[in-house]
């Protein structure tokens, strides 16, 4: 590995994934370097949820590999990518609505007072606590931990899945449509999220339609179309025309004001 | 006015959930306590011996429940647990026999501890419950048709063991734990040490996340597998358990033993609570939901009412359970789609 290599934190060569005779993904080599944020954007079927399920763990590539932190990494399971120090946040929530906060916000993580196996005893009242942390460096209010998830509204729901993964010291946060179900202002508290975890410099992926947000978030832009990369821009040097004509793949004929929700 | 009716909301939701199925329960007692005095000139409730056959009687079925429980708060099912109580039984009493009868199953292994047998019927469960979960866990087929295999392949065990003949003649001390309170001190044994398991334990945990949202509990890196595969063991397990006390308490074994306690457990979990949907039910219900079942059969009993017409309440019971589980559902989704 070359010295300029070592501040990458993920690069995947050559990621490809078929299901039967679906390309769903074909040959992407990305790349990103410690503290950056970058989003992820394309048409749908474009490949942006499936490249995040083989970096996940979620799905296991065809061929292609992954190097996270400096490895070359193999995950099996999603248990694998996180133990390694990803932490994603699902487009479908991913949270078990019968359960409350705490449980959510420790699901597969929970905390115990000796090691039993499974049969380990929770400590409830260290989780409790530790949500009431998590939840308050996000800025999230929500009235009473204790109750079932699915008694909350949809911002809250997605405010404890995104603070589920932000609020775990991890090396790489993945979010897949984070806003996309979200009022107004929900979506700025979780925008606040992502500008916080800048500001504590953990990289971060999300994946959004959303052009402005995505312009007022990242430092780069990925663009996916038909299961391949198609381009990587800065968004500093970018517009939002070049990207959708990237997006769609029409270089001419783009409005001056169009936009891409 | 509707401050008062604002007090009783808030203080009725503060109730556990298992306050409206204890209410069941209560009014069904009260309803025989009533036509008993009426019809029959006598008290229900108040007759010791009665209440004590009704609590025997239902141990059985409430061990398994317990397991049963556990399978469909993970959103699974099984069916198979009153063949696995007729295996067991036999695996149980043919290491259970006495010297003293010339034609024991094995000749060699008679008077033995009481606990071999016990941990031989136990085993026995548990390896089919093994092999149930493990079906589900890696070739993906509905639990439903995995345990309705077991249910029938397990009773075809049963009757091939002992080439369908009973097995009787069992040591004195393998039969005591059928007898007087036994059946009962182990059922609730079992109610509180998986109460305690499902309440304040990871695999408790784990056992809601999976039924509630396997998906989610997935991609948090649970183990869904060999977890499905631990609960489908430990309900197998529990059925075997329940298989031991029966061989103990009826003395011998055969095997027609267990037959529909499934379902009766299944009932039980579900009037108790427990939604088939997954990630809803406590153990705490399917005790109650079980004492429910029990004060059902008794009552019927006691007011001579022809058994035919119990076990017609019994599956309006079960279906009307269902129904209001599944309104319970709806309302919940429904609350979801307003915000």
């Amino acid at each position: 590995m070359s010295s300029n290599q070592q501040n990458i934190i993920l690069k995947t060569e050559g990621l490809t994934k078929h299901y039967g005779g679906v390309r769903a993904l074909q040959d992407a080599d990305f790349s990103l370097t410690e503290g950056e944020h970058v989003a992820i954007v394309g048409d749908n079927g474009a490949g942006k949820s499936t490249f995040i399920r083989q970096v996940t763990g979620v799905e296991i590539p065809t061929s292609g590999n992954i190097y996270f932190d400096g490895n070359l990494v193999d995950f099996k399971t999603p248990a694998d990518a996180k133990e390694a120090g990803i932490e994603t946040v699902y487009q479908n929530l991913a949270l078990a609505d019968d359960l409350d906060v705490p449980s959510n916000i420790f699901l597969g993580k929970e905390e115990t007072y000796f090691n039993l196996g499974p049969f380990s005893f929770l400590n409830e009242k260290k989780m409790y606590k530790k949500s009431i942390d998590v939840l308050a460096k996000t800025g999230i209010k929500i009235p009473n931990l204790k109750i079932a998830m699915s008694n909350m509204s949809g911002g809250q729901r997605q405010c404890v899945a995104v603070s589920r993964s932000a609020g775990f010291a991890s090396k790489l946060i993945i979010m897949d449509e984070p806003t996309a179900a979200l009022g107004v202002q929900e979506t700025s508290q979780v925008e606040n999220i992502i500008k916080n975890l800048k500001e504590h410099g953990i990289p971060l992926i999300v994946i959004s339609h959303n052009l402005r947000q995505v312009f007022d978030l990242v430092d780069k832009i990925w663009v996916f179309r038909q299961g391949k990369i198609v381009g990587c821009v800065e968004t500093s040097k970018s517009s939002t025309n070049e990207i959708v004509s990237l997006i769609t793949g029409v270089k001419l004929g783009v409005e001056e004001e169009a936009s891409f929700i | 006015m509707i401050q008062a009716q604002k007090n009783f909301k808030s203080w009725y939701k503060k109730l556990p959930p298992e306050f409206n199925i204890f209410l069941v329960l209560l009014g069904m007692a009260l309803l025989f306590e009533i036509l008993g005095w009426i019809f029959v000139g006598q008290s229900f409730l108040i007759n010791k011996r009665r209440l004590i056959i009704m609590i025997l009687q239902v141990s059985v079925i409430g061990i398994i429940a317990v397991g049963v429980t556990q399978v469909i708060i993970m959103a699974g099912i099984d069916l198979s647990g009153g063949s696995l109580v007729a295996l067991s039984a036999i695996v149980a009493a043919s290491l259970a026999q006495n010297s003293t009868y010339s034609k024991a199953v094995f000749p060699h292994l008679t008077d033995l501890p009481f606990l071999i047998p016990v941990i031989a019927g136990i085993g026995a469960g548990l390896i089919a419950g093994f092999i149930s979960g493990s079906l589900i866990a890696r070739t993906g087929i509905p639990a439903f048709i995995a345990t309705l295999g077991m249910l029938v392949s397990a009773r075809g065990a049963a009757a091939w063991y002992n080439n369908g003949k009973p097995v009787s003649f069992l040591s004195d001390e393998f039969t005591n734990l059928g007898q007087g309170a036994w059946p009962v001190a182990i059922f609730l044994t079992v109610a509180l040490v998986f109460h305690i398991l499902m309440r304040y334990t990871k695999y408790g945990k784990h056992t809601y996340a999976i039924g509630s949202n396997e998906e989610a509990a997935r991609v948090a890196g649970i183990n869904i597998k060999r977890h499905k595969i631990i609960v489908y063991s430990i309900a197998g397990a529990l059925s075997g358990l329940a298989g031991v006390v029966t061989a103990s308490r009826a003395m011998s074994a055969q095997a027609g033993m267990g037959m529909m306690y499934e379902l009766d457990a299944i009932s039980a979990a579900v009037i108790g609570g427990t939604s088939l949907f997954g990630g809803r039910g406590r153990i705490t219900g399917t005790l109650i939901g079980v004492l429910i079942l029990g004060v059902i059969t008794s009552g019927f009993v006691f007011l001579r009412i022809n058994a035919y017409y119990q076990d017609m309440v019994k599956g309006a019971i079960i279906v009307g359970a269902v129904i209001l589980d599944q309104y319970r559902n709806k309302k919940l989704k429904n609350k979801d789609k307003d915000i």
